[in-house]
C-alpha cells in the first residue's frame, strides 16, 4: 500500500501539468463547497448567537394558553394551576445539566410612571434573591435586593437599561420614586446582563427578529407582588444550564415537571419553555433550501472532475500497457495492478481535495471581507470534503483500473 | 524434471481462420540444464516461450513445471508460479523508466510481500550477482544496454526462480555486450540455474548445452545439423 502511494506520487509528479489539470475539476468543486458551507455555517452561527446571546444559557419556562403566554392581568388566576413550591423547584434543580433555577412572577405592564413619563409595554417582574444569580445579572449601579427588602416587604425596585432610559431619559434614577399601578417604589439600582450582548443586525428583518424584547424590565421583591397585583399567582421558572446545547432538553424537562402538577380542565393551558434554539433552527431552516441547491451545483462540478480523472486514468493505462504486461509477467496479481491504479486515482483526487479545501477557505475569507458576511470554517466539512474527493477517485478509477488489471500480459508486452 | 511438455498444440483464431502455431511439441528439461530453442520469426518460438512462462495456455497437451500441472491452475495461482518459479528476461529489457536499478530489481519482492528492509538487501544481493552493485541507484536512462539487461536479469533472479526464461536476451545489444550477457548466463548456469533461452541467432544458441530447432511449430533437437541451420538463417 505504502509502495503504491509512493509510486502514485512519482507518477503524478512526472506529469505535473497533466495531473494538475486533472485535479482542477476536483479543486474547483471542493473549493466551491467549502466556501458555501463556510458561509452557511457563519450565517447560522450568527443567527444562533443573536437569538440566544453569547453564552447566557438561560431558559424561561412560562404558562401558555395555546401559542400565547397566559396573561394574569387579563384572565385572572387560572384554576388548577398551583403555585410552584420549593419542593417542585428542587425537583427542577435536580434535572441533568441544570445549574440553577429560580421562580419569578411576570406581567406586561403599561401603568408604570416616573412623574408623567410612562413606559410602553414593559414588564414588571417579581423576583427572589436568587433570580439575578440564575440569570447572570449584575448590579451596574446602586445596590441589589437584600434580606431586609424581603423580610420587611420594602417597596424597592431595580431597573434595567431600557426601562431606566424609558422612564428617566438620561436623568439619574437612583433614589427616585416610580409608580407601579399607583404603588410607589424606590429605585435602588440598575441591573444588566453580566455579558453585554448586542445582536448583529444586518437587515431590517434581523431587526424585527431580534429587537422585539427591548421594551424594558422592572424588578420588585416577589413578596411585594400582592401589593400591586394579587396573592397566589402561579410563577414562571428560569433555569440556567451548562451549555447552549442543553437548553432545549432541560427546558422541555422542566415544563414536563410543571405540567405534571396541573389539574386544569383547559387542555390548552400548558407550561412551555421559550425555545430559542429551536427558533434559531427555524430561521436557519429558511436559508437551507437555497444553500442545498448551491451544494448540488458544486457537486456536479465534482462529477465532471471525476469524469476527467477517469479519462486521464484511461490514457495512463494505455500509455503504461507495456509496464502492466511486464508486471504481470514477473508475478503481479490482478489485485496488485488494480490496487496500483486505484491508489493513483485516489491519491490524485485526494490531493485535489486538499488543494480544494485550501482554495475554498481562502475563497470564504475573501467573500467575508467583500460582502461582510460572517464565515465559519468547518473542520468536519473539510475532512469530509477530502474523504469525498478520495471516494470520487476510487469510484471513477474503478473502470480504468479494472481495465488495466484485466489486460492480457502477452498482448500488453507486445504493445508498442 | 523441471519442465515437461507433452503433445502441446496451440491454435490461434485469426479472422475466423484457425491457424496452428504449435504442432505436437514435446520438450523435457532437467534441473540445471541450459537449453536454447532456435527458430526463425513466425516459427512459434515466442508462443512456446509464453506457454512455458505461464502467460499463455496451449489448446491441448500437458505441461508440468517442477511436477505441478500448470494447466489446472487458476489465474491467481499462475501469477504465483510466475512470481516464484519463473524469471523472465526480455529482448527490450522492460525496466520501469522512473525507478532506479535497485527499485526495479525489488519489484517482484514487493509482490511477494517481502518487507522493505529485506527487499533492499535481497535486491542489492541480486545486483551484486550480475556485477552492478555500484549502479544500484542509477536510473535506467543512465545505464548502457548491456547494463540494463543485467538489471533485468537481476530482477528475474531475485526471487530465486526454478527456471530463467530468456527471450532474445541479446537481440537489442551490440556483440560485445551480448557476449557479456552470455558469460553471465554461463556463470548462472554453473551456479545451478536452469536456463531456457529463445533466439534466432545460432551463435547465441551455441552457448547452450542443448539446442532445439523449432520450424513451423514443430520442434526437433539439433545436433550435427547445426551448421546447416546456420546457413538457413
Amino acid at each position: 500500500m505504502l509502495e503504491n502511494i509512493r509510486l502514485s506520487f512519482k507518477g503524478i509528479w512526472s506529469h505535473k501539468m497533466r495531473s494538475f489539470l486533472t485535479m482542477l475539476g476536483i479543486i474547483i468543486g471542493i473549493a466551491a463547497i467549502i466556501a458555501i458551507v463556510s458561509t452557511i455555517k457563519g450565517t447560522n452561527e450568527q443567527i444562533k448567537e443573536n437569538l440566544i446571546g453569547a453564552g447566557d444559557n438561560t431558559v424561561e419556562i412560562s404558562l401558555y394558553q395555546g401559542d400565547w403566554t397566559y396573561e394574569m392581568g387579563y384572565e385572572g388566576i387560572p384554576t388548577g394551576v398551583p403555585v410552584i413550591n420549593s419542593q417542585v423547584l428542587d425537583e427542577i434543580k435536580d434535572i441533568e445539566n441544570v445549574v440553577g433555577a429560580s421562580l419569578y412572577l411576570s406581567r406586561q405592564e403599561f401603568e408604570v410612571y416616573h412623574l408623567n413619563t410612562s413606559i410602553s409595554g414593559g414588564y414588571v417582574l417579581g423576583v427572589d434573591n436568587s433570580y439575578f444569580d440564575t440569570c447572570n445579572y449584575i448590579i451596574k449601579r446602586g445596590r441589589g435586593f437584600c434580606e431586609k427588602d424581603f423580610s420587611e416587604y420594602r417597596k424597592v425596585a431595580l431597573l434595567d437599561k431600557d426601562s431606566a432610559e424609558a422612564l428617566f431619559q438620561g436623568e439619574d434614577p437612583l433614589g427616585k420614586t416610580i409608580e407601579i399601578k399607583r404603588q410607589p417604589y424606590v429605585v435602588v439600582g440598575i441591573v444588566a446582563k453580566a455579558k453585554e450582548f448586542e445582536p448583529t443586525i444586518n437587515s431590517i428583518d434581523d431587526y424585527y427578529t431580534y429587537s422585539q424584547d427591548a421594551s424594558g424590565k422592572i424588578y420588585v421583591p416577589d413578596c411585594t407582588w400582592p401589593v400591586i397585583y394579587q396573592y397566589d399567582e402561579p410563577q414562571n421558572v428560569v433555569i440556567e444550564v451548562e451549555s447552549t446545547d442543553d437548553m432545549t432538553n432541560a427546558g422541555k424537562k422542566t415544563a414536563d415537571i410543571l405540567n405534571g402538577y396541573l389539574s386544569t380542565t383547559d387542555e390548552t393551558l400548558k407550561y412551555k419553555a421559550e425555545d430559542l434554539l429551536k427558533q434559531a433552527q427555524d430561521i436557519q431552516e429558511l436559508s437551507k433550501s437555497t444553500n442545498s441547491m448551491l451544494i448540488w451545483i458544486a457537486g456536479i462540478s465534482l462529477i465532471v472532475g471525476g469524469i476527467g480523472v477517469m479519462n486521464i486514468m484511461l490514457v495512463s493505462v494505455t500509455e503504461r500497457t507495456q509496464e502492466i504486461g511486464l508486471k504481470k509477467a514477473i508475478g503481479a496479481k490482478k489485485s496488485n495492478i488494480l490496487g496500483q491504479f486505484l491508489t493513483e486515482a485516489a491519491v490524485l483526487t485526494s490531493m485535489g481535495g486538499i488543494m480544494g479545501v485550501i482554495v475554498g477557505i481562502i475563497l470564504a475569507e475573501v467573500i467575508s471581507r467583500l460582502s461582510e458576511m460572517p464565515v465559519a470554517i468547518s473542520i468536519p466539512a473539510a475532512i469530509a470534503a477530502v474523504v469525498f474527493s478520495m471516494a470520487i477517485g476510487i469510484i471513477f478509477g474503478v473502470f480504468p483500473s479494472y481495465k488495466a488489471a484485466a489486460l492480457d500480459p502477452i498482448e500488453a508486452l507486445r504493445h508498442e | 524434471m523441471i519442465l515437461d511438455l507433452q503433445h502441446i498444440f496451440k491454435d490461434y483464431n485469426q479472422d475466423k481462420l484457425l491457424v496452428p502455431v504449435l504442432k505436437d511439441v514435446n520438450l523435457q528439461v532437467e534441473e540445471g540444464e541450459y537449453v536454447a530453442i532456435m527458430g526463425p520469426s513466425g516459427s512459434g518460438k515466442t508462443t512456446l516461450m509464453n506457454i512455458i512462462g505461464c502467460l499463455d495456455r496451449p489448446t491441448s497437451g500437458e505441461f508440468k513445471l517442477a511436477g505441478t500441472d500448470i494447466l489446472a491452475l487458476k489465474d491467481k495461482e499462475l501469477s504465483n508460479v510466475r512470481l516464484n518459479s519463473i524469471g523472465f528476461v526480455f529482448q527490450s529489457f522492460h525496466l520501469m523508466p522512473r525507478e532506479s536499478a535497485l527499485e526495479n530489481v525489488s519489484l517482484p519482492l514487493s509482490y511477494a510481500g517481502v518487507k522493505k528492509k529485506e527487499r533492499k538487501e535481497r535486491a542489492l544481493k541480486a545486483l551484486t550477482r550480475v556485477g552492478l552493485e555500484e549502479r544500484a541507484t542509477f536510473m535506467p536512462t543512465q545505464l548502457s544496454g548491456g547494463q540494463k539487461q543485467r538489471v533485468a536479469i537481476a530482477r528475474a533472479m531475485v526471487n530465486n526462480p526454478k527456471i530463467l526464461l530468456a527471450d532474445e536476451p541479446t537481440g537489442a545489444l551490440d556483440s560485445k555486450s551480448g557476449a557479456q550477457i552470455m558469460e553471465l548466463f554461463q556463470k548462472l548456469n554453473d551456479e545451478g540455474v536452469t536456463i531456457v533461452m529463445i533466439t534466432h541467432d545460432s551463435k547465441i544458441a551455441s552457448h547452450a548445452k542443448r539446442v532445439y530447432n523449432i520450424i513451423d511449430g514443430e520442434i526437433s533437437q539439433a545436433d550435427e545439423k547445426e551448421e546447416k541451420n546456420e546457413e538457413k538463417d
